[in-house]
């Protein structure tokens, strides 16, 4: 089907994925990717303001095995971090987590690094901040049939 | 293999992709093995080593062509369906036969054939790409307007691989003869589960597969109407009238012989059953899993396919939970292909992407029970609100309907 397969550590994510779900009144929600590519993720990141500390993370995925693998990961990777610390967990960080991911996935973790930017960058939205090092992510498309 | 490297089929797995590729059938192996041991002769070949496997080619290009009410003679025995694909279409169109250069397709073949055209447009040729309604089907009538002064030959399937629609292949033959041109069908679906005249159907070039019908996988055939004049696509010895070279897959083409042999005998009465299953299948997911749709004409359907689409969730996830779950099913969902566009099969019957993209294929056989469809119904309603509960855009459409009847 691939070139590659997917690791014991993708089946695990895959087949039990950590932190699913929505968070009420959340401090920063982002969604990326869109139907076309068939990969839609979302998160949701309850931060506390004095520490910067994200106190729980959230997500919700459509898309392929390793789009939801890589979801899991990435919200189990930032938990617990300060938002600095967060925006170090970067896709290649998520792929060595989850042992590797066929080259055809490695789109899926892009967007995993990306749903928690963009969920950063809501959070300093609302809060009228600005954090260091993130930039404005790309366009927030999940109809896309463009 | 989709989950690890060692995977392997269990006494507990459920095999619905049938289309895909078949096991091969009871008596098929036994066929074959003689040819594969001490009749190992090259059929070519004067010495008594010949004969057998001459004779027993003979008996199966018989065989085969008899499924199809051919002459053994416009018989040719090739690798499998997408070398037949290719062969019909680039003789002749490229070569010292060309009938013109134009060639027209549905918008819904096999790769074996798209592909094809793509190297034809490379060369210079034009390809006209026939639409489909929203049931898969071609319409007549636009074949016929599509028809240039130098159109070479019109391919349309007579099945589709993904949706299982059947084309009215006999009315596009009528047209292109009309016209005086090349009608040629990639029949590898449809050949052994429906039944297939090429007189009264009007088909000059049909292609087959054996491992679509419990043969072996690596042979098929091209049916070329006698008068037709063909360019070989593999160029070699005196094999097949001279236009398909290469030393004959003995062992190959007995078991797709003997495949075709079987399935002449027992095709009404496995269609019926695996229609039953189908059916079953279908109403149960559509009465008991919301949001979801049968793609491909409701009836004019190969009798052991389903394709179904599963709102807000993505295939290849569904795909991989089926398969954990031991039941092996297929997706048009491309994301698993490698490309990140959904099957050109679900966008041309006008599914938007996302909808293309949480399509399942369930293709089941005779050997397939109903306890096994009644088992994957449930297996498939657990796995979907699982998927379901985790997708986003089924959130969106939850908090949309609240949204609107508040
Ligand atoms: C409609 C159709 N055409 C062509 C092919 C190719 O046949 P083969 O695998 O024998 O090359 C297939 C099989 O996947 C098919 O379904």
């Amino acid at each position: 089907m691939y070139d590659g397969v997917y690791s014991e550590k993708v089946i695990d994510h895959f087949t039990n994925p950590r932190n699913v779900g929505e968070i009420e009144d959340a401090d920063g929600v982002g969604t990326v990717g869109n139907a076309k590519c068939g990969d839609i993720m979302r998160i949701y990141l309850d931060i506390d303001h004095e520490t910067q500390i994200i106190k729980d993370c959230k997500f919700k995925t459509f898309g392929c095995g390793a789009a939801v693998a890589t979801s899991s990961m990435a919200t189990e990777m930032v938990k617990g971090k300060t938002i600095q610390e967060a925006l170090k967990v970067t896709n290649k960080a998520v792929m060595e987590a989850l042992d590797g991911l066929p080259q055809v996935k490695i789109h899926c973790s892009l967007l995993a690094e990306e749903a928690v930017h963009a969920a950063l960058w809501d959070y300093a939205e609302r809060n009228g901040i600005k954090i260091d090092g993130l930039k404005r992510p790309k366009k927030d498309v999940h109809d896309g049939e463009e | 293999m989709l989950i690890s490297e060692g995977m392997e089929m269990t006494a507990g797995t459920i095999y619905l992709d049938n289309a895909s590729t078949t096991p091969l059938r009871k008596g098929v192996l036994d066929a074959m093995m003689p040819f594969l041991t001490e009749g190992y002769g090259n059929p070519a070949s004067i010495h008594p080593m010949g004969k057998a496997p001459r004779d027993a080619v003979a008996h199966a290009r018989e065989s085969v062509a008899s499924l199809i009410a051919a002459d053994p003679s416009e018989i040719y025995f090739t690798s499998g369906g997408s070398e037949s694909d290719s062969w019909a279409l680039k003789s002749v169109v490229l070569g010292p036969h060309s009938r013109g250069n134009h060639v027209i397709v549905s918008s819904i073949e096999h790769h074996a054939i798209l592909n094809t055209c793509s190297y034809l447009r490379s060369m210079g040729v034009d390809v006209t790409y026939l639409p489909v309604d929203k049931d898969g089907l071609i319409d007549p009538a636009v074949v016929e307007d599509s028809i240039r002064s130098d159109t070479a030959i019109i391919s349309v399937m007579t099945a589709n691989n993904e949706i299982g629609s059947i084309q009215p292949i006999q009315e596009i033959g009528k047209i292109a003869h009309e016209h005086g041109v090349l009608f040629h069908t990639d029949a590898v679906q449809a050949y052994g589960q429906i039944d297939l005249n090429v007189t009264r159907d009007n088909i000059d070039l049909l292609s087959a597969s054996a491992h679509k019908l419990g043969g072996p996988k690596g042979v098929g055939f091209l049916y070329v109407r006698k008068g037709i004049r063909l360019d070989p696509l593999i160029h070699g010895g005196e094999q097949e009238r001279g236009i398909r070279g290469g030393t004959t897959n003995v062992p190959g083409v007995v078991g797709f012989g003997k495949a075709a042999e079987l399935a002449s005998i027992s095709m009404r009465e496995n269609s019926e059953h695996e229609r039953m299953l189908r059916d079953h299948l279908v109403s149960r997911v559509l009465d008991e899993i919301p949001y979801t749709k049968l793609n491909g004409h409701p009836t004019s359907r190969l009798p052991g396919n389903a394709n179904i689409s599963f709102a807000f969730v993505e295939g290849e996830s569904l795909l991989m939970s089926m398969a954990m779950k031991g039941i092996c099913v297929s997706t048009g969902s491309a994301c698993a292909s490698g490309s990140l566009d959904p099957s050109h099969v679900l966008l041309a019957i006008g599914l938007d992407h996302a909808t293309a993209h949480g399509s399942l294929r369930f293709t089941v056989s005779s050997e397939n029970t109903m306890e096994e469809i009644d088992h994957t119904v449930e297996v498939l309603k657990e796995v979907v609100g699982r998927l379901r509960a985790m997708s986003p855009l089924y959130e969106d459409y939850l908090r949309n309907e609240v949204k609107e009847k508040g």
